[in-house]
């Protein structure tokens, strides 16, 4: 029994970590707000480190790593904030490398010239969905699950704009043809649930990281903030709130490591303990974004300060892939043994 | 990762439940704080003592199995739920023990260990006094120096000492130099309650049941073999102790996930479809689930050579709420039963959740009340300025 990643994971992720502190500043944060699309010159450097091919197969030009690796990866991304849209390609990836290994796609994201946009059954929009050179789209109609793979050039695509406006989201209007069908029946369902597995796990990782650093900025505030001559980090009041932020950090992230662990080997306990992982790492980005916001006071309520930064990305991730409700209905379905007839995700 | 356990493990967890099954009482014993139920859990603890299941974790020396602590976790999970009974020694063996191991010298631990194990000495905690609650460091009890004899005579009083009514030895500080303050001048003394000079007074807890009490000590004289480690260090060594409790030892993650698992089967039972106690009844397996997870990285951090240190704080905050809110939703299952108390014939399970319930609303006060917790997570972890 061993709970912890091992030394090269660690020191995988380090790379990562020490990278974005590098190159994802809130400056370049605030930057990919203002652009068109949130993806940057970043994305050929992450391809470098193995970041963007992280689950691509090693005969694709990928590391061909788990999702071990993968949510230790994104929870330094949901640290940095990092505007890429690193997980859904890394989800639209796991369905390339399924059912269109040989489309020359997987090669082009690991070396960062492509980025994939996905679209699971009952999410509503698709990020990235306008600059993505591809769209993969899942389909869960009366006639079974199918996937397709399209060019988004040739959808109706509406933006939208979202509360965190990194997250450049669109309605995808398509119309699926034998030519973009790329896979089907039970396989192609199997596949989708995997991959909306995998995207809750790594939103996740990502809450987990923005709690974290919503806490740390917390913590420095409040240790330099002088109020009535006393720094105001001497309360037990605004201790505790930190206090508090730190205890549900460090129980959800042994249950995201857990999940992480159940997804990579496919054990049949994955659907649930992922949405546990979603559960907690979506109530710890919660409380850390409000007390973080409290802590702050009215400096923390402005759009010039950087905790709104994290607060609004942790707001748009708990809600994706699943929110709180779905995810305990699962639980609870798998626990008590009584599946509702219909439980379908509500992104 | 590796979150399986090894052959070998699910062979000694095999061995556990084998023998829990063949010697688990079959129904429940009296409180371990009634004169009754104190001395049948003795027994059992003879009984465990006997078959080496009492210490697992202690050396064969001692009664012990030398197992590791993911052995340790196993052992726990298969005793609670084999619905085994409360361990009366626990104190003792879990709190009080590893100091001795850390601290005591040979003679103490041959002295001590053996019949802490075995149920025949049952220890008690001596720390808070009427003026030094969450503020241990505020200890008025002392000890003055007695040459002619060899010792120290004690005096003072100590109060909610946990198996105190009925227990034979206690452990605490004492001021041994009365020009110091704060946690200065402090002494770790083990001291017999037969002595001549000790007042033990019960106090009935919640349940009706003294599983504490006040202890008087007037001229008490306590031997030089009975001090723990040297003269002022007790502070030093009270701090191993408490980190035990608040830590791994006292609140193993077995201890939540039988009643969690008993819970879900509750809620199957008199649920009714109510979607409230559905989600109350769901979050509380999740949180001994989370706990387990939670303790498995401190034990991996433990074998890699780490240390528990202020991490504990985290710990005894988060199981002592989980164990009120799963208690606390069994009652509200129960609905008009759950008020029932175990004298009661239509009492639900001889009463146990609501048992239950009032042994975990002490959780967020003792060891530590998890405000001061909170603190030490602040100022130890998160460095904070120390609070004004």
């Amino acid at each position: 029994m061993r709970l912890a990643f091992t030394e090269d994971q660690q020191m995988f992720r380090e790379t990562v970590r020490d990278f974005l502190a590098a190159n994802c500043t809130t400056e370049q944060l605030r930057a990919a707000w203002a652009a068109d699309t949130a993806v940057s010159a970043r994305w050929a450097e992450l391809a470098k480190i193995g970041v963007t091919g992280l689950v691509v197969p090693e005969e694709q030009d990928g590391l061909g790593l788990t999702d071990e690796e993968l949510s230790a990866v994104l929870e330094e991304a949901g640290y940095a904030a990092l505007p890429e849209p690193l997980l859904e390609s890394a989800v639209a990836a796991g369905l390339l490398a399924e059912f269109a290994p040989a489309s020359g796609w997987l090669e082009k994201i690991s070396a960062g010239e492509a980025t994939a946009a996905v679209l699971l059954p009952g999410q509503p929009f698709a990020i990235e969905a306008g600059e993505a050179d591809l769209l993969v789209i899942g389909l869960a109609g009366e006639d079974g699950a199918e996937i397709h793979v399209v060019d988004p050039a040739e959808c109706d695509l509406v933006a939208q704009r979202s509360v965190d406006r990194s997250r450049k989201l669109f309605k995808v209007g398509f119309t699926p043809s034998p030519e973009t069908l790329v896979g089907s029946g039970e396989a192609a369902a199997a596949a989708l649930a995997r991959a909306a597995d995998r995207g809750a796990l790594g939103a996740a990782a990502q809450l987990l990281g923005l709690a974290k650093r919503m806490l740390d900025m917390s913590v420095e505030y409040a240790k330099q903030r002088v109020q009535r001559g006393v720094l105001i980090g001497t309360h037990q009041s605004v201790q505790h709130h930190l206090a508090n932020v730190l205890i549900k950090i460090e129980f959800a992230r042994p249950v995201v490591m857990r999940a992480a662990y159940s997804v990579a080997r496919g054990l049949p306990s994955a659907a649930r303990d992922v949405s546990m992982a979603k559960i907690y790492a979506g109530e710890a980005a919660d409380l850390a974004a409000r007390n973080g916001l409290q802590v702050h006071g009215a400096i923390g309520y402005t759009e010039e300060h950087d905790l709104q930064l994290f607060m609004k990305r942790a707001w748009a991730l708990g809600a994706a892939w699943g929110d709180a409700g779905y995810h305990r209905a699962r639980v609870a379905a798998d626990l008590l043994g009584d599946a509702p007839a219909e439980l379908t995700p509500t992104f | 990762m590796d979150l399986e356990f090894s052959p070998k493990e699910q062979e000694f967890r095999q061995e556990v439940r084998s023998w829990l099954e063949a010697n688990v009482p079959a129904t429940p014993l009296p409180s371990m704080d009634t004169e009754e139920g104190f001395r049948l859990h003795q027994e059992w603890e003879k009984k465990l003592f006997d078959a080496r299941w009492a210490v697992v974790s202690w050396p064969k020396a001692y009664g012990g199995r030398e197992a590791g602590l993911t052995e340790w976790l196993i052992f726990e999970e298969e005793y609670y739920r084999a619905g085994a009974p409360g361990r009366v020694s626990q104190n003792g063996i879990f709190l009080f023990a590893p100091t001795v191991f850390e601290f005591g010298s040979k003679e103490q631990q041959d002295r001590y260990l053996p019949k802490m194990a075995s149920g025949e000495e049952i220890w008690v905690q001596g720390w808070s006094e009427p003026e030094a609650g969450s503020d241990l460091a505020n200890v008025r009890s002392r000890a003055d120096r007695d040459e002619e004899r060899g010792g120290w005579v004690l005096n003072g009083q100590k109060i909610w000492s946990s198996r105190g009514t009925y227990g034979h030895r206690l452990f605490g500080l004492f001021r041994t130099d009365p020009e110091s303050r704060r946690h200065h001048g402090l002494t770790y003394f083990m001291v017999d309650l037969a002595s001549t000079g000790v007042t033990v007074r019960p106090i009935p807890q919640l349940d009706g049941e003294p599983g504490f009490a006040e202890v008087f000590l007037d001229d008490v004289f306590v031997p030089d073999a009975d001090v723990l480690g040297g003269a002022g260090e007790g502070w030093k060594i009270m701090i191993a102790t408490t980190g035990s409790e608040r830590g791994l030892n006292l609140r193993s993650p077995g201890r939540f996930l039988a009643p969690a698992d008993r819970l879900l089967e509750l809620y199957k039972e008199r649920g009714n479809g109510d979607q409230v106690l559905r989600d109350a009844a769901v979050q509380a397996w999740m949180d001994a689930e989370a706990y387990r997870l939670f303790t498995f990285g401190t034990v991996t951090k433990l074998l890699d050579g780490g240390q528990i240190g202020a991490d504990s704080s985290i710990n005894k905050v988060f199981w002592s709420q989980m164990d009120v809110e799963l208690h606390a939703t069994a009652l509200k299952l129960l609905g008009g039963y759950g008020e029932l108390d175990e004298g009661s014939p239509d009492a639900v399970d001889g009463a146990r959740w609501l048992d239950g319930f009032l042994f975990a609303l002490g959780g967020p006060i003792y060891a530590g009340t998890n405000e001061i917790q909170r603190n030490t997570i602040a100022e130890r972890i998160l460095g904070l300025p120390r609070a004004k």
